[in-house]
């Protein structure tokens, strides 16, 4: 029976009615709501911009490294020649298994004339270009028979060229010298800091190692990846000869395994962050029942004389609460414009994509309820509360 | 007209009020009884202290008698709860008081629409009822002016509209013309002294005798007790019957 709209404009008339004192009581919803929006989006857009970066190598590739997951490679001594070309051989016989390629990396040095740059090498197979997606603005990658030969041949990334030969210079066919060896160039390829060089060459030539950093395996479809993972840990427990897989002498890692640690990371972060934001929304809040205890021992007379004229207590408490509850909610809905606007200029500062998700968006719109309906609802009940010959007679 | 079959409205039978601070106790009603027809204009007069406020707080229902039965049209509502209460109020009493009666910084309009808001009826209703009484108090140009925008005499008759509007068995106006100037504290009481004549039943609360006399029947409250029932004013009375 009660005309909620009524009571919205009687609301609104009221607030209208001590401009100054509305805004200075909102300001605290605003602030805290505005925060919660920009630390949430922040996170949002920063999270999307890794998982971008992650997936630009292909969500179906799983690599095995050696060592011990968390401890990252070599950790522990000896245990860095863990992985060798035969386990590499034997994962390209599982199912499901697209294309599988060795990797041996290093650091080196890059020198063309008196421009050097130090820089990860990796010697790869074939297979590499296709696992990754390689591709190529200029030239093309290493040809099967390059590698086998063990040709002094290499492909560097985009990032790499302007480092050491100067902006926009076509580099195929180029000599660069990697640690005082002379490689040709024969690619370019696209968004790119890496340089590959044939398998053979970095073992024998660079690096003098036979055993491997890496295994790079490009699964056939993301559907199977997780069996996939599974066979490829349990086929190379079984040739290292480890019973319990919390043993193992290697590690897999796979594009969404990446992008849930960080998720979670920037999740945690985004979460304290915005816990942190909230409490200014909790002294808002205090804020807007301090000023609503104020509003009903002012207005003492209009509640008694609203009474007397056949008020019930549920008319006086449905006004007092949503006079809260639309002082929190337009400060809340001014908040989130504030935040997606603080976002959209963080973002393009930071160089993140510009995420102001619905989510976050009612999450803030549905906490401004809760502060309005939590600090007013004791005012209000105050207000309800009140003897209306007391009130009348209150001066 | 209705004269001869006249219902009573309103019945005190042995109402008593004793209010209670902390140890003291004060008895302002020590057992009234009286009976109020339908169309009667009664003026209840008294010292401050008498107890006629006590008496119009518990015939507004605004209060309930510490003891005692109040009949409002046949009904015992002496027990009834808060909520109770204000249904009643908001039904069958119109108030008038001395001061504050409308709300600040609202429009008359809204100010005469509100007992019809907490009634439930429909916002075009409201509108349609409101503007309606305020053309009988001759102040329908006055409807969007804010509350505090019009003149002392026109706020008493916003509020006389304000408390039929929901066309209630009593108009209760307690010292109406307190803040008023003579000459428009007689405009009023002539209004009042209209409505009554159209059937409306009026009750007075007042401690000057000149506007008592406006009244048809006079109640003295001396010290918690009637002193007289039909008490004959010193002044003449201002309807010639």
């Amino acid at each position: 029976m009660i005309d909620i709209e009524e009571l919205i404009i009687l609301a609104l008339e009221q607030l209208r009615s001590n401009v100054a004192r509305t805004v200075l009581t909102m300001l605290g919803i605003i602030i805290g709501i505005g925060s919660v929006i920009t630390i949430m989006s922040l996170g949002d857009g920063s999270t999307q911009s890794i998982i971008d970066q992650i997936s630009k190598f292909g969500t179906n590739v799983l690599t095995v490294s050696p060592g011990k997951a968390g401890r990252g490679p070599g950790s522990s001594g000896g245990i860095f020649g863990t992985l060798v070309e035969k386990d590499a051989q034997a994962v390209s016989e599982l199912a499901n298994i697209e294309a599988v390629s060795s990797v041996v990396s290093g650091q080196a040095t890059l020198v063309n004339d008196d421009q050097s740059v130090s820089s990860s090498v990796a010697g790869v197979e074939y297979a590499y270009a296709q696992i990754q997606s390689l591709e190529f603005s200029e030239g093309s990658f290493l040809t099967e028979s390059n590698i086998n030969s063990m040709t002094r041949n290499v492909v560097l990334g985009d990032n790499l060229i302007e480092d050491l030969f100067g902006e926009e210079a076509l580099v195929v066919g180029k000599k660069l010298r990697i640690d005082g060896k002379t490689f040709k160039i024969v690619g370019v390829i696209k968004d790119s800091g890496s340089v590959v060089v044939p398998l053979p060459t970095a073992q024998k030539l660079l690096f003098g190692q036979d055993h491997l950093s890496s295994i790079s395996i490009r699964v056939i479809d993301i559907e199977v990846m997780d069996n996939t993972l599974a066979q490829v840990e349990n086929l190379l427990l079984e040739r290292h000869g480890i019973s319990n897989p919390d043993d193992a002498d290697f590690y897999l890692t796979s594009p969404q395994q990446m992008i849930e640690t960080v998720g979670n990371m920037t999740g945690t972060l985004t979460a304290a962050l915005s816990g942190i934001a909230a409490i200014s929304l909790l002294v808002g809040g205090i804020g807007i029942m301090n000023i609503m205890l104020v509003t009903v021992t002012e207005r003492t007379k209009d509640i008694g004389l609203l009474k007397a004229i056949g008020a019930k207590r549920k008319d006086i408490l449905a006004q007092f609460l949503i006079e809260s509850l639309v002082l929190t909610l337009a400060g809340g809905i001014i908040g989130v414009i504030i935040g997606g606007a603080l976002t959209y200029f963080a973002s393009s500062a930071l160089g993140i994509p510009f995420i102001v998700g619905l989510k976050s968006i009612l999450l803030a719109v549905g906490v401004s309820v809760g502060i309005g309906i939590l600090f007013g609802y004791y005012p209000a009940k105050k207000a309800a509360e009140l003897n209306p010959i007391d009130a009348l007679r209150y001066e | 007209m209705r004269k001869n079959k006249r219902n009573t409205l309103i019945g005190f039978e042995k109402i008593k009020k004793t209010y209670v601070t902390g140890p003291v106790k004060y008895q302002a009603l020590r057992g009234i009884d009286f009976k109020i027809k339908e169309g009667e204009f009664v003026a209840i007069i008294g010292h401050s202290g008498s107890g006629k406020s006590t008496i119009m707080n518990i015939m507004g229902a605004l209060d309930s008698p510490t003891s005692g039965k109040y009949f409002l049209k046949g009904k015992n509502i002496s027990h009834y709860n808060q909520d109770e209460l204000a249904e009643i109020r908001n039904k069958e009493i119109g108030f008038v008081f001395q001061s504050f009666n409308l709300l600040p910084r609202t429009t008359v309009l809204k100010n005469v629409e509100r007992p019809l808001l907490y009634a439930g009826y429909t916002k075009e209703k409201r509108e349609k009822r409101a503007m309606k009484m305020l053309k009988t108090v001759g102040l329908a140009d006055k409807a969007t002016n804010l509350s505090n925008h019009i003149s002392v005499g026109q706020i008493q008759r916003v509020a006389i509209a304000r408390a039929l509007v929901m066309n209630p068995s009593i108009l209760l106006a307690d010292e109406p013309t307190g803040n008023l100037d003579t000459k428009t504290a007689h405009e009023v009481m002539k209004f009042l002294v209209d409505l009554n004549k159209k059937g409306s039943t009026i009750i007075l609360i007042t401690h000057e005798d000149d506007i008592a006399a406006f009244a048809k029947r006079v109640i003295k409250i001396t010290d918690g007790l009637i002193e007289s029932s039909n008490y004959k004013l010193k002044t003449a009375r201002f309807i010639k019957e």
